[in-house]
């Protein structure tokens, strides 16, 4: 990196990094411990120790009042269930209709304009992931009323970011030469597309719609919090009125779930690759 | 058959690639394009279907002036022009028939390109065709399952299936070794010579040039130094195209590979038969 010599022996000397590369990351370090300490001391001037001092206790009391699960509960949460994996599977669909579009007019090597609609493309990307289903469903509940309509599209909407921005680089990472080959023999755009770029993304696609239904089935179990329907809404009721052993029945249920679903959504991906 | 006309081609770099190149190629003949690497060969080829746009010249194929065409009109000249690629550019998840297939893009509409409904005069035609290629069998394989000289044949298989009325062959024997080249080239010469179909072969190694291409073209900083038989291509007319370097011992160094790649083939083949 540096061209000096060594006084005594003549030799060049070569270091990793400059004087000045060295000072600047040092000055970083020491930032980042400034910002640990300050931050610590913000945290703990919110804190009241008591509760904290009394939190194994709390917790032991909590986990005690918790089991044994309700089984008698299981048969009562089989429809909220039905409603969360119906919700996480229609809103993905929804957003991969949508994001499919979005996603060949944000890629480079697609996009019909990529002055205009490009960064249009890429602003819908960047909201759609900028905001939390969560927050989605809240605002579509107040829109639409409670019900799993709200949910669906909040999942779509938030899958729409996520989709279209795996989706838009998978295009732009295609082989341009096949692409090319198949424009030599005189096709037109649309045969271009899927004959030369669809084919090249087509595992990535399903992969990824595939890793997004999966985590979709997650975000639908807590949709409910916010009135989007499904075993979220069954957790709020018994988080209300304190039916603690509804509450682990409620949490091994999803928990079943999302082992089930990662469980398809790996195999999918393997038989893909 | 194919005229060039002051043809060429500055990069918005301000690389002058192609250089008032004119060209012309009778109907039945194989073009060889030699040059170091860089000399504009590949832009060359690619400016005449226009995947390269050119910057100045006319280019003429058989009565049609290629150069200023609308985007459809351009489409349907490119279906006259068949074109082989130095890595194959196989649509490498499709089927081998599939790839075939995609030289018909151009004369079917997008709906039976998408559900794959081609006409039975296409599938009658491509199934030919890759009999003449010699994988009939590998039909319904993906194309990334087949090696480097079957993939090629595929590539062949596909601009054949244009039906063209001239071929555009980029490095066709870049990525193979000297067997499979020399079959890939043999194969190419046959069917132009069937066909009485006018090619323009890029390539690099000028044994392989001289042993298989009637008529040589040496491209130097995008311009035509050198156009003759191979017997033409002297020492000095190498020097021109590539500058200085010791030729006889270059002949030399290839005489010796091909000769240890024969022993090397002959020793495998006593190997299988023993």
């Amino acid at each position: 990196m540096t061209d000096a010599t060594d006084h005594l022996t003549g030799d060049r000397i070569w270091t990793w990094r400059t004087p000045r590369h060295r000072l600047l990351l040092w000055a970083g370090w020491l930032g980042l411990v400034a910002l640990f300490v300050f931050c610590w001391q913000v945290m703990t001037r919110g804190t009241i120790w008591a509760f904290v001092q009394d939190a194994p206790r709390q917790a032991a009391d909590i986990t005690d009042r918790m089991f044994p699960p309700a089984l008698g509960y299981l048969p009562e949460l089989m429809v909220p269930l039905w409603d969360t994996l119906n919700m996480a599977t229609l809103g993905t669909m929804l957003g991969v209709v949508m994001a499919v579009p979005v996603a060949f007019l944000a890629a480079r090597n697609t996009s019909p304009s990529p002055r205009l609609l490009r960064p249009l493309a890429m602003f819908v990307i960047v909201a759609s992931r900028s905001i939390n289903a969560l927050i989605w469903a809240l605002l579509l509940v107040a829109i639409l009323g409670p019900g799993l309509l709200a949910g669906i599209i909040a999942i779509a909407l938030r899958s729409i970011g996520f989709i279209g921005k795996l989706l838009y680089e998978a295009i732009e990472e295609t082989d341009p030469r096949q692409i090319e080959a198949v424009t030599a023999t005189g096709a037109g755009p649309a045969q271009i597309l899927t004959y030369g770029i669809v084919p090249q993304v087509l595992p990535t696609f399903w992969g990824i719609t595939v890793f997004r239904w999966d985590i979709n089935i997650r975000e639908s179990a807590i949709l409910g919090l916010v009135g989007a329907g499904g075993l979220g809404l069954k957790l709020q009721a018994s988080l209300n009125t304190l039916a603690w052993p509804q509450v682990t029945m409620i949490m091994i249920v999803i928990l079943g779930t999302v082992v089930v679903s990662e469980w398809i959504s790996a195999r999918v991906r393997r038989a893909l690759i | 058959m194919l005229d060039l006309n002051g043809l060429t081609k500055t990069y918005k770099t301000g690389d002058r690639a192609v250089n008032d190149v004119s060209l012309s190629v009778p109907k039945g003949q194989i073009v060889g394009l030699i040059g170091p690497s860089g000399a504009g060969k590949s832009s060359l080829i690619r400016c005449i279907n226009r995947l390269v746009e050119p910057t100045a010249g006319r280019i003429t194929l058989a009565g049609t002036e290629l150069t200023g065409l609308g985007p459809r009109a351009l489409r349907r000249q490119r279906r006259r022009i068949g074109m082989i690629f130095q890595e194959y550019a196989l649509v490498e998840r499709l089927t081998v028939m599939e790839n075939v297939l995609s030289g018909r893009l151009g004369y079917v509409s997008f709906w039976q390109s998408f559900t794959r409904r081609f006409p039975p005069a296409d599938i009658a035609r491509a199934y030919a065709l890759l009999d003449r290629v010699g994988l009939l069998d590998h039909a319904d394989k993906r194309a990334d399952a087949l090696s480097g000289g079957q993939r090629q044949r595929v590539g062949i298989a596909r601009a054949l299936a244009q039906d063209p009325e001239l071929l555009l062959v980029d490095e066709p024997t870049a990525s193979l070794d000297p067997k499979t080249s020399r079959q890939i080239m043999r194969l190419l010469t046959e069917i132009c010579a069937e066909r009485d179909l006018p090619a323009i072969v890029n390539i690099h190694d000028v044994a392989l040039a001289r042993q298989f291409l009637p008529r040589i073209v040496g491209l130097r900083a995008g311009q035509v130094v050198f156009d003759g038989t191979p017997a033409d291509l002297t020492d000095i007319a190498l020097t021109r195209i590539y500058g200085d370097e010791d030729w006889d011992a270059m002949r030399r160094a290839e005489a010796e590979d091909e000769a240890e790649t024969r022993e090397a083939l002959a020793a495998r083949d006593a190997m299988v038969l023993a």
